[in-house]
């Protein structure tokens, strides 16, 4: 069975990342396929590779990119969601005149059709958020 | 239609609007599994539904919050695989954010 995600809510806030990533590589030890990961609202902060939790804690967006090289998970960021919170990647940069990216790897920056695409080819689509 | 709850019933009444669809499965997840603590507030709700709806909650969850040994009766304690077949046995899901 195809499975997309929403994610909408930031890392480290409630629980909502951590639940999406377990569900996550749950969804794969079952033998599904994950058709598409797409971050929205507060949701794009876990794609910033400059996060630096305590050694002794989980890092969420680490842990998002190992799962998306692994698995060739397709992870989706919002534009307009990471435009207003500063996720860039080197096309952002470009085109808004920043001076720096902060993408991390497994990520890739994209539009809202791209949700409704999931939505539209996956059978199911789950939602985690606060 | 599987709901899957994660606000506790004691900050949101997410468990009240799910309960107003009638029928299905209700996962609860994250702070949502405090729900299914006996003697809870939420007991008398969940056991005079329980004929309408099946209950589920997260284990992980359910262990992190101390309420392993206070579960109430009927409810299918599953891990993150069994909150996978959920999603994929009911056709439809909503996330009560």
């Amino acid at each position: 069975m195809k499975f997309a995600i929403l994610i909408n809510e930031g890392p480290y806030t409630h629980q909502a990342s951590d639940t999406a990533f377990h569900f996550a590589k749950a969804v794969l030890a079952r033998g599904h396929e994950i058709f598409r990961v797409f971050f929205y609202h507060d949701g794009v902060n876990n794609a910033t590779r400059l996060t630096t939790p305590p050694q002794d804690d989980r890092n969420i967006v680490d842990r998002w990119s190992k799962l998306a090289t692994g698995s060739e998970l397709d992870m989706v960021v919002c534009v307009a969601a990471a435009q207003r919170r500063g996720i860039v990647d080197d096309g952002e940069m470009k085109r808004n005149g920043k001076d720096a990216t902060n993408l991390a790897p497994g990520f890739r920056i994209s539009g809202l059709g791209q949700l409704v695409e999931a939505g539209i080819q996956a059978d199911r689509i789950v939602v985690f958020g606060d | 239609m599987l709901h899957i709850i994660n606000k506790s019933p004691y900050d949101r009444p997410a468990l009240d609007s799910a309960l107003q669809t009638g029928e299905g499965g209700i996962l609860f997840t994250e702070d949502g599994v405090y729900a299914i603590a006996k003697g809870g507030a939420a007991e008398a709700k969940i056991k005079a539904a329980q004929g309408k709806f099946k209950f589920y909650a997260l284990s992980a969850d359910v262990d992190a919050r101390g309420l392993t040994d206070r579960v109430m009766e009927g409810i299918s304690v599953v891990d993150y695989g069994g909150f996978v077949d959920l999603v994929a046995e009911y056709k439809t899901n909503q996330s009560w954010l």
